[in-house]
């Protein structure tokens, strides 16, 4: 899917993904030329269909996780399916956690968690924050498209 | 009016969809390249033992010392877990990939079976009003996770059981660099007959190459009656490799195995 500026006759540039949280996307769009933005907003159904093939609108800004689709749609998943060994991508020497936003990740469910937090993580170290919280992870779940994360 | 068409406008795109597409064929490329060889465990019936035939096979590799791989793409009904006799436990996540479990044989398994609840369809986030829109997308996807995310490690062979129909084998040929090798697993009746005589066409019509014929459930008193194995061997020019009973002795894997 590709936005064309009629006017202009310039293919628009993605500027930027919202998740409203409600499983519609909206992304904006904007002409290289002439400035007009538009935004396309999908229904959840299509937000679905999109998520399903794994990939990103906007662009992919992290490296994939392991089984990421797998992972962040199955509803049935066991509490302990997976057990997270930290590696390279792993916590170790990265960023720390604010008590809000451990709290927060508590409450993703178990089957996904492992991944969420590796996710936040690599996105802090990626910017060099040093501390990860609520914040942060409303503007990294934004900004991946990370959505019901 | 004239606009531009989709093919026609070849500025930078940020999104790169088609690149993010092509990036997962590579990883799946990637993780095959150290599989000597993927064999697909086909039937286009449900309950012939496509399964069970895949477990014991499995079993008989690994037992002559090839290293064995089985990826089970049955989402909606896993049971290699249990035929397996996999052992109860999480499944490591390290780094990039996601370690398979391991059989007492030594055979690698990655399942559906392992990471849902007990007793639990499986079932996705999402909106289910228009569920059979996305489905069939997120399980191509879930099977090219298991492809691409599970460190297989160095295999001889990998055996894919698929489930009942030929969806799921068009999905998997679609994903893999080249077309898999295929087992065809029938019982005895001509309406298996019939439901595999499909499934091998459409795997031929996608240049796979036919191994041969396994006919599941033979004898046992005549409960199933006919001779698909033979039809369908001589339809496709391709040997029937075992006649499995309804309650085969390991020897009947061991000469099943040395025959592939």
């Amino acid at each position: 899917m590709k936005f064309l500026c009629v006017e202009c006759d310039r293919q628009m540039e993605f500027e930027e993904r919202q998740l409203p949280g409600d499983g519609t996307l909206a992304a904006a769009f904007k002409c290289p030329a002439c400035g007009r933005v538009v935004a396309m907003l999908t229904n959840p159904m299509e937000t679905q269909l999109v998520a399903s093939l794994g990939v990103k609108i906007g662009g992919r800004t992290l490296e994939e996780q392991p089984m990421e689709t797998v992972r962040s749609m199955v509803a049935t998943g066991r509490e302990d399916a997976f057990a997270e060994q930290d590696g390279e991508r792993g916590a170790g020497s990265g960023p720390i956690w604010s008590g809000e936003a451990q709290d927060r990740l508590s409450r993703v469910p178990s089957f996904v968690r492992g991944m969420v937090k590796r996710i936040y993580a690599d996105y802090a170290k990626e910017r060099g924050i040093a501390e990860i919280t609520p914040a942060m992870m409303d503007a990294a779940r934004s900004e991946l498209g990370l959505e019901g994360m | 009016m004239h606009l531009r068409t989709y093919h026609e406008l070849t500025e930078p795109d940020r999104s790169g969809l088609p690149e993010q597409i092509a990036a997962q064929r590579r990883r799946v490329a990637h993780r095959m390249a150290s599989v000597g060889r993927v064999l697909v465990v086909l039937s286009g019936k449900g309950g012939v033992g496509k399964s069970f035939v895949t477990a014991g096979l499995a079993r008989a590799l690994a037992g002559a010392g090839r290293t064995t791989g089985v990826l089970d793409a049955d989402f909606n009904g896993p049971t290699a877990p249990r035929l397996l006799r996999l052992p109860v436990a999480s499944c490591t996540v390290r780094d990039d990939l996601i370690e398979p479990a391991v059989s007492p044989e030594g055979v690698r398994c990655f399942s559906m079976g392992l990471l849902l609840e007990d007793g639990n369809p499986l079932a996705f986030r999402g909106p289910q009003a228009e569920g059979h829109v996305w489905r069939g997308t997120l399980e191509a996807s879930a099977l090219r996770e298991f492809l691409a995310d599970v460190a297989w490690g160095e295999l001889d062979d990998l055996l894919v059981d698929l489930p009942p129909g030929v969806q799921r084998f068009h999905e998997l040929t679609d994903l893999l660099p080249t077309p898999p090798a295929v087992l065809a697993v029938t019982i005895p009746t001509p309406e298996s007959h019939d439901a595999v005589r499909r499934a091998m066409r459409g795997a031929v019509e996608r240049g796979a190459q036919l191994l041969g014929v396994v006919e599941n459930m033979v004898g046992g008193g005549g409960a199933f009656s006919g001779t698909a194995g033979e039809d369908l061997s001589a339809e496709f020019g391709t040997p029937v490799l075992a006649r499995i009973s309804w309650h085969p002795a390991p020897s009947a894997w061991v000469e099943l195995a040395g025959r592939l």
